[in-house]
């Protein structure tokens, strides 16, 4: 303590005290109950809904959904119907985006297109989560060796770029189909959820609500099912979003290259590669299939962002 | 809301008289938030004088940090100030630009962070960061700002200074990254020195040297201190002068000791009862615990004769029968990485530890950090194999159970971790989270288990409206005594609680600890209760361990331990309780010599001060 010629210094040493009436005495530690219980994920919600560009993104992707749902709302024409009587006509009353060099309808082609790559996006995304999501979880709960293995197996997979590894396979398995795209994207497209994955199951495995689960008696499994995986599925989901527009982009990357779906198949990206040739001639001929594909794309990674903002708890004011 | 007339502020002062360095005048802060503005801070007064030490004391949100931050204009982003005035040697300085602040920072006003773990950079060398300051107050630069900054960590206590200054912050410990700090606030010769909770995330030991230094170092240099703390017994042991803060207002103020042994406003007196280490006793009377026991005996005899009947077991010889855990010669040892990756070093984090806990009694460890004693409950709940040494449950060695017998030890060793923010899974409700125990166990069907559940929130005075909420919306209190209805939720025998109300401010604190002790009362549970808070201790333990580098350097009963500690180490740690020996109404002081000669840095790395480096448990995956 200091010496009391400190205390000297002060002029006078008042005791003063604030009026109780303006300084009311709470409950310490009172429970709230004014307002609606709510949970992690419906905060995330209610964030969500007021958050513009998931709106935004959210119609798009309905929108987007709708059309390869009901096609033929939009368009009465036979989108593999290819008549070259008709070929390279600009937009007019009876096409409204014009006709392709094979005398396809444009706008038909763009409508129907919706379907395979939603579909495409969709299931790859899917199996590349399952994939992905098991052997992460798994390599980051139990850790050791088996961690070891799994993670250097995940970065030999990481060093094949998708496309790359995609059109091997493609070349060799030959003809494609749309299962087989899926299965060949799911099978490179996984080692980014399998590494958030890990990393997301670690560390919650550190945490003192797995550990007190432990301490009951919970088995594993149940504590990895029950505690671990719910609680590390956020950045996972989030990257799922923005991997469903990646597999989306690489399906028509992969039949503009002719290595994907068959050209007898109403894609994008087949389409996208019919149109070079008439860059000059039909410009409308890429220009609509490249838009469709590029409006679903950005509103899958729009959609990502908007969810990644909503369940990072770090972003989200309490 | 202004109460700018009500408030007598006690600026005006008598003719002659000295004129405060610091003045704070109905002082309201307002944060934006997405709920709407909200004041941090409301008619906030108080003053400082020159070289006199003032301490703000307040719970966490209760507006403390953020008067002082005020001062050098650092608050949040989303902070502002909306009313009063802040004057600095007379001048106002409220509302004036950021480039007259800059200069008033540093040079005028030192300021001390909280947490030395994240205060200095890790990329620089400590010396090179305190240059910066230097430069950046205009006080020397280059050769000369060199020697300046050795004196500067010199006078801040570290030896061999010269050496430390090109020692990155990693080679520091946690008291030596704080010295560093101080070194820093006062490199420019500041006229006042805000501290903020400057020793809260430092082993006791190491807070009051520290502390002692700093009182020393502005002592000598006549600096004015504000002093910001949670913890009432340090601000009155340090400060001759302290401001009580509630809920963003100054609720009384006046001379430490008086305001201490008369305090008038309701929420002093509550604070100055609820604080452990000012009124530290048992919580309950001797006849009321021996009552706790004889029932559990009972209740433990009924239990043992269905637990015989599955398990065949064998009774240890040496088996103390009232003890319901007995640990005998734990040791546990983790692997350190040497200098080459493939030989590791074993580093004995527990050293041949026993202790027995008695059946309805309460048996506490108590140590600073890298004691060893979490190591120790976690081999206690068979979560930590032990290298050597044996946990006995009513006499078994649970080493030998099988998965089933595990199971069924499970259910009658709890556990209760600190961090309340970490205890219930986020994803669970609290009806669930308290159901879960159950529903693993098989016990009742829903109904029974939902019966259940409202009567453990009714134990811990939660009402039963919590059950359909999530953890985010409770406070950490609330969070603290739900963890604390899941593990009674199997009606366990023992409760192990780690660091179980450290992490809570003192009232709540002092609620969690009085409701462990009305449950212990009411289901005659037996407590092993881990905490590096002797203060704590003194309230809930019937026995003592004081441990130390993984031993036992002490052991008896709670008030053996404090009034005739045997050990140089025990006196040190008793006489480390600030305010400890502030005589008030109504408690017993502690007043015991502190042994001389400790330091928290010995000289050269890895040689094992207090709080060296090194920390094995981190390594080790778990603290």
């Amino acid at each position: 303590m200091r010496s009391d010629a400190q205390n000297a210094r002060r002029p006078r040493a008042e005791h003063w005290v604030a009026p109780l009436a303006e300084t009311p005495l709470q409950e310490v530690d009172a429970a709230d109950t004014s307002t609606a219980p709510r949970s992690l994920w419906a905060e995330a919600g209610h964030s969500l809904i007021r958050n513009p560009v998931f709106v935004i993104s959210a119609l798009l992707i309905l929108f987007v959904l709708f059309v390869a749902a009901f096609p033929q709302v939009f368009t009465g024409q036979d989108p593999r119907f290819g008549e070259l009587g008709r070929a390279n006509q600009a937009p007019g009353a009876e096409h409204p985006f014009g006709t392709s060099r094979q005398g396809y309808d444009i706008m038909a082609r763009t409508f129907w297109g919706a379907r395979t790559s939603v579909i495409i996006g969709f299931f790859a995304m899917i199996g590349s989560t399952l994939i992905g999501g098991t052997i992460g979880a798994l390599a980051g709960y139990l850790g050791g060796w088996f961690d070891e293995v799994v993670s250097r197996i995940t970065d030999i997979f990481f060093a094949v770029p998708l496309i790359l590894g995609a059109i091997v396979v493609a070349t060799r398995l030959g003809e494609m189909n749309l299962w087989t795209v899926i299965l060949v994207l799911s099978v490179f497209g996984w080692t980014n959820i399998a590494r958030i994955m890990r990393g997301a199951v670690i560390s919650t495995k550190g945490q003192d609500y797995v550990t007190s689960s432990i301490a009951l008696g919970a088995s594993s499994p149940s504590v990895l099912l029950k505690h671990v995986i719910p609680n590390a599925i956020a950045p996972v989901i989030v990257t799922a979003t923005v991997n469903l527009g990646v597999f989306i982009v690489a399906e028509a990357t992969l039949s503009f290259l002719g290595v994907g779906l068959p050209t007898s198949a109403v894609s994008w990206g087949g389409d996208i590669s019919d149109a070079r040739d008439a860059l000059r001639t039909q410009p409308s001929m890429l220009f609509y299939p490249s838009v469709a594909l590029a409006v679903t794309v950005l509103s899958f990674i729009m959609l990502g962002d908007a969810v990644r903002d909503a369940l990072d708890p770090k972003a989200r004011k309490r | 809301m202004t109460t700018t007339s009500v408030n007598p502020t006690p600026s005006t002062s008598p003719a002659g008289s000295a004129q405060p360095l610091l003045e704070i005048k109905d002082l309201e802060i307002t944060f934006t938030t997405s709920s709407g503005p909200v004041k941090g801070v409301r008619s906030a007064n108080l003053e400082v004088f020159p070289g006199e030490t003032v301490a703000i004391v307040g719970e966490s949100g209760s507006g403390k940090s953020t008067t002082a931050m005020a001062i050098a204009h650092l608050l949040a982003k989303n902070g502002s100030i909306t009313g009063g005035q802040i004057l600095f040697e007379g001048r106002d300085i409220t509302h004036v630009s950021e480039k007259e602040i800059r200069v008033l920072r540093g040079d005028q006003v030192g300021l001390v962070p909280q947490d030395p773990m994240s205060n200095l950079n890790p990329m620089w060398k400590v010396g090179s960061q305190i240059r910066e300051t230097l430069a950046a107050n205009g006080v020397a630069t280059g050769a000369e700002a060199r020697k300046r900054t050795v004196q500067l960590l010199e006078e801040a206590g570290l030896s061999d200074a010269e050496r430390r200054a090109e020692q990155y912050p990693h080679e520091f410990s946690g008291g030596m990254k704080q010295r560093a700090l101080i070194a820093m606030g006062l490199a420019a010769r500041p006229k006042l020195l805000v501290a903020d909770e400057p020793t809260s995330a430092l082993d006791v030991t190491v807070q009051q040297q520290i502390l002692d230094h700093l009182d020393h170092l502005t002592g000598e240099l006549g600096v004015a201190v504000l002093l910001i703390t949670h913890d009432l017994g340090l601000a009155a042991e340090r400060a001759q002068h302290l401001v009580v803060m509630y809920k963003g207002q100054v609720v009384e103020s006046g001379p430490a000791l008086e305001l201490l042994q008369d305090p008038q406003h309701p929420y002093t007196k509550r604070l100055i009862s609820a604080a452990p280490s000012l009124s530290s006793r048992r919580l309950v009377s001797a006849a009321q615990r021996a009552e706790v026991r004889e029932q559990a005996q009972e209740q433990a005899q009924g239990h043992e004769t269905a637990l015989e009947a599955a398990a065949d077991r064998t009774v240890e010889a040496s088996h103390d029968p009232d003890a319901v855990i007995e640990v005998q010669n734990l040791t546990k040892s983790f692997p350190i990485r040497g200098k080459v990756p493939w030989r590791s070093t074993p580093f004995l984090a527990v050293d041949d530890v026993s202790f027995s806990l008695r059946r309805g009694t309460t048996t506490a460890i108590v140590g600073e950090s890298g004691s060893g004693k979490s190591t120790v409950a976690q081999m206690v709940l068979k979560l930590l194999e032990p290298t050597s040494g044996r946990v006995l449950f009513e006499g078994q060695d649970v080493a030998g159970l099988g998965r089933r017998q595990l199971k069924a030890l499970r259910r009658r060793v709890q556990p209760i971790f600190q961090n309340p923010y970490g205890t219930l899974d986020p994803m669970y409700s609290i009806y669930r989270t308290i159901e879960e125990p159950m529903r693993l166990h098989g016990i009742g069907d829903a109904r029974s288990r939902e019966a259940k559940v409202r009567d453990l929130l009714d134990k811990v005075a939660l009402p039963a409206a919590m059950m359909r909420r999530y953890p985010n919306e409770l406070s950490g209190g609330q969070r603290q005594r739900v963890a604390i209805a899941r593990a009674l939720s199997l009606d366990p025998e023992v409760v192990i609680c780690d660091e179980a109300v450290s992490a809570l401010d003192v009232l709540v604190q002092a609620q969690v600890l009085e409701l462990l002790n009305d449950l212990q009362a009411e289901l005659g549970l037996s407590y092993l209760f881990i905490t590096h808070d002797l203060a704590v201790v003194r309230q809930i333990a019937d026995s003592t361990l004081v441990m130390e580098k993984g031993k036992v350097v002490e052991q008896g009963t709670t008030d053996e331990v404090f009034h005739s500690p045997q050990q140089d180490y025990t006196r040190r740690l008793l006489a480390a309780i600030p305010g400890g020996s502030i005589p008030l109404a109504g408690s017993e002081t502690i007043d015991v010599e502190a042994p001389v000669g400790l330091t928290d840095e010995t000289g050269g790395e890895g040689d094992g001060g207090p709080d060296d480096i090194v920390d094995p448990f981190a390594q080790a995956g778990r603290v």
